[in-house]
This record gives C-alpha cells, structure tokens and sequence, in this order.
C-alpha cells in the first residue's frame, strides 16, 4: 500500500485519539484565539440592552442535558445580562427532560446575580404540548400555568401581577435545541406578533437564517460561537469563549484531516485511471 | 479531584459512552441502556407530577378550575380527558376502533390549525423575503439579488418535465452549486455542534472531575 493509499484508510481511531488531543492540548495549554461579534448576536444582545429597567422577557429553554454544552453558556450570558440590567424573567419549557436542569441553571444563576425569586424572575415549569401551550398563552398564561413550578398560583406572585399574556412582554427569546422554534414561529410570532429571538444549536442555526431574512426572528445566537460572541458583548468571558478558543484549533485539526484525505483520494484516483 | 460521588457516576458514565469510539463493549452497551430508561422514567414523572396533578387532579380534587369557574369549568377539565381515555381502548382488539374518534379530534383540530399558518409563514412570509425590490443602492442589494436567483436556480434543478440543456441546464447546475453550499454551510455547523459537545465533557472531566484547570 503506498504513502497516499495510507492516507485514505487512516483508521478512525487515530483520527478520534488526535481530534481528542486537539480538544485537550489547548485546554491545558490555555490557547485564545479572538472572536468576532455577528450581526444576528449583535442584534440580539442590542434589543435586549435597549429595554428598559422592568421590562419582562418570556425565555422558554427547551433542552435537556444532551445539548446542555452548547445552551448552558448561552443561557448564563443572557441571564447575566438581563439581571444586570433589571429585566425580569418568566422561564419555563416544553421539553420535559430539561426540567431539572434548567431548574438548577436558573437558580445557580440568580444566586450569583442577587435574583430574587418572584421579584426578578419566575420558573412556570413544564407543559406538554408546545402548539396548544403557545396559543394559550396568547389569551392567558395562567390557561397553561396556572401556577409555577413550585406550585405558587401567578397571581401570588408579585412579579406576575399586571402580565397577562403576550401584549405584557417585551421580547420572547427562546433557548432551543428542538422544532420548538418552528412551533414559536408559527403559533406564536405570527400570531401574536412578539418581537421574538433563538439562541439554538449549531445543528439548528443554518435552518433559521432564512427566517432573519424574512424578518420573523430578530436575532440568532446559534451553539457555543453565538454563545461565546454573547459573552464578549455582556463583557464577562466565561466557559463559551473557553470552549471556542478550543473549538477553533480542533477545526483546524480536522480541517487538515479533510484536506490530507482528499490528497488521498485524489492522488490514488489518478494513478488507478478514470472510474468507469 | 472531586469527591462527589454524582461526579463520579458522571464521569464514569462518560467514559463508557467514550470507549464506543474505540469499538462497542458493555459499558457502552449499560451506559446506553441507562439513558433511555432513566430518561423514560424522569419523563413519566415529570409528566404525571408537573402536568397531570397541578392541571388535571389538582382541580378536580377542588371541584373548580380557576380559569372557568362553575359546572362549565369541570366540564372543560373533564370531557378532554374522556376523549384522551378512548385512546387506550387500542388495547382491546374488539374496541380499538374507538381510539380513531380521539385521534381524529387531534388530527382535525391540529391540522386545521396548522396548515393556514404554516403556509403563511414557511412559504408566503419566505416568497415575500425572497422578492424583494431591488435598486443597487447598496451592497445588500447584491445579496438579495444572490438569494433571488439561487432560489430560481435551486428549484429549475428539481424540474425534471424539461431537459436541463443550454440555459437552462446551466441553471440547473448552478443551483445544484447552490445546494451544495447550503449542504456545505449546514454539516461545517453541525460538525461545530459536535465538537462543542465534546469539549463540554471534557471540561467536565478535567475541571468538575479531575480539576486540573481552574
């Protein structure tokens, strides 16, 4: 088997073993490549720093511990950023493995942050059934959540009282990691015309461009680089911007992988001929 | 190095899921097998003590649902939760059929719901995005002029009544270069998606674990 040969059957383990290294080396090493703002983040973290003191954001976080890498940072970043600011949160979620987790974030959050619970920001908890939730949150909140999480009804709740529904909210932005977005967009945004934002996986962001094209979403912050940028905006670098200096080197790793498999191919391609 | 035994499961857990990489064994097989039950479980719980109970029991229990007070209130509580009942009569083979009542509630309400508002936003609100006027005032009219002939370029590829020959061929082709960037655009972010998954286990190993970085 000659030289390039070798380079199109590298075994899969040692590709795993140095792209492991690549995440690694760079950990200990504490590499820090620089990270520019987008747009789509800009535009995110622009609205929310426009709003008033006392105003209220909606933030249904719907994922579970799978994608807790990507959204945890993200979530942390715009936490930080609205408590710094006096915004108010009413958190709660369709994704019913992500409870307890986001339970905990929120509340490892507001611990750091001075939140109060109640004053500063509210946890509805979880329902099933995102389209119906949605829409009924569009005449009532207390149709779906009649209480919080807790068990507290709304209306006991002081930072509840005068929000209704919708019209009582300033910006709806959703953590995701599921269609969730779709059903926000669809039953919610369009409907009742909130201005509306994700923050999403990587996965997800390349399928919701279209919809800042087209004006139904204001923002994206999409996986750990939309977090990372969200970070740098709020001025407080913490595990998304860590995360991405490594990110960055285990691209290049695996970007010289593509390359040296398609030297490969290409080089032992043309020595066996043309493919009939 | 921690002492939490919850880190430890964690980290073990971990490592098992990590050997399939190296090929599969039964740690990867247990560790596996632990997170779907564990997450059916916590789902069932989750269900029955954050949704069934505070919605369904709770005013049951109470004789009144706050939002609809009165006969009028219970009834609202009661009568979806019938139609939810049928469902299980899938169970029985000589009373299955019930269960497409049920269901065709869900599909008819689901469907006509659905279908005006996703067509109004996944392809009118999409089409209006698409043609947009354009006057070369600015570099973003360069842009919307890209999106408006890749969309036309993308969709001759999917025409098959015509021969993709001369012009039309050569749009065809590139709006098969155009899919291949979306393609392109979509794994480099998914492959950003799974390298990110990774380095949060192993900042959990190193930092919540073994804490060799701060």
């Amino acid at each position: 088997m000659g030289f390039f040969e070798r380079l199109t059957k590298i075994d899969r383990r040692i590709v795993f073993l140095i792209i492991m290294l690549s995440v690694i080396l760079p950990l200990l090493l504490r590499v820090d490549f620089p990270i520019t703002v987008t747009k789509e983040v800009q535009n995110v973290y622009d609205l929310v720093d426009e709003l008033p003191a006392g105003s209220t954001i909606l933030l249904p976080c719907e994922y579970a511990p799978d994608t807790m890498a990507e959204l945890e940072p993200m979530l942390f970043a715009i936490l930080r950023h609205c408590w710094s600011k006096d915004i108010n949160i009413i958190a709660g979620l369709f994704y019913h493995t992500g409870v307890t987790l986001v339970e905990q974030e929120i509340l490892y959050m507001a611990e750091k942050m001075n939140a109060e619970y109640g004053k500063d920001y509210v946890f509805l908890g979880y329902r099933p059934y995102p389209a119906v939730v949605i829409m009924s949150m569009g005449q009532n909140f207390r149709q779906s959540f009649p209480t919080d999480l807790y068990g507290t009804p709304l209306d006991d709740i002081p930072m509840m009282q005068g929000i209704k529904n919708y019209a009582n909210i300033d910006l709806v932005l959703t953590i995701n990691a599921t269609s969730g977005v779709d059903q926000w967009i669809i039953w919610g945004r369009e409907r009742y015309g909130f201005p509306f934002a994700i923050g999403v996986t990587a996965v997800m962001a390349a399928d919701y461009y279209q919809y800042l094209n087209s004006g139904q979403v204001i923002g994206i912050i999409g996986g750990l680089k939309g977090a990372a940028e969200y970070e740098d905006l709020v001025n407080y670098k913490d595990m998304a911007t860590m995360g991405m200096s490594i990110q960055s080197f285990a691209h290049i790793v695996i970007v010289l992988f593509i390359i040296i498999g398609n030297v490969g191919y290409f080089v032992t391609r043309k020595k066996k001929g043309p493919r009939l | 190095m921690s002492f939490d035994p919850g880190v430890w499961l964690a980290a073990f857990l971990t490592l098992c899921i990590f050997s399939f990489l190296y090929k599969d064994n039964p740690f990867y097989k247990f560790a596996e097998h632990l997170s779907v039950g564990i997450s059916a479980g916590y789902g069932l719980v989750i269900y029955i003590r954050v949704t069934f109970i505070p919605i369904f029991i709770d005013p049951l229990s109470r004789g009144q649902w706050h939002m609809v007070p009165g006969t009028l209130g219970i009834f609202l509580l009661i009568f979806p939760a019938l139609i939810g009942i049928l469902l299980f009569s899938r169970f029985s083979r000589k009373w299955a059929y019930i269960a497409r009542y049920p269901i065709a509630v869900i599909w008819g309400i689901g469907t006509g719901a659905a279908i005006p508002l996703a067509l109004q936003n996944f392809i009118v609100r999409q089409l209006q995005a698409t043609i947009v006027p354009i006057t070369f005032s600015s570099w973003q009219d360069l842009g919307s002029l890209f999106i408006a002939v890749g969309v036309a370029c993308g969709l001759i590829y999917f025409f098959f009544s015509k021969e993709h020959k001369g012009v039309f061929g050569g749009m065809a082709t590139a709006g098969i270069w155009i899919l291949m960037i979306g393609f392109g655009s979509t794994f480099g972010f998914t492959v950003m998606a799974r390298v990110s998954l990774l380095i949060g286990r192993v900042i959990f190993l190193m930092k919540d674990w073994l804490g060799i970085i701060g």
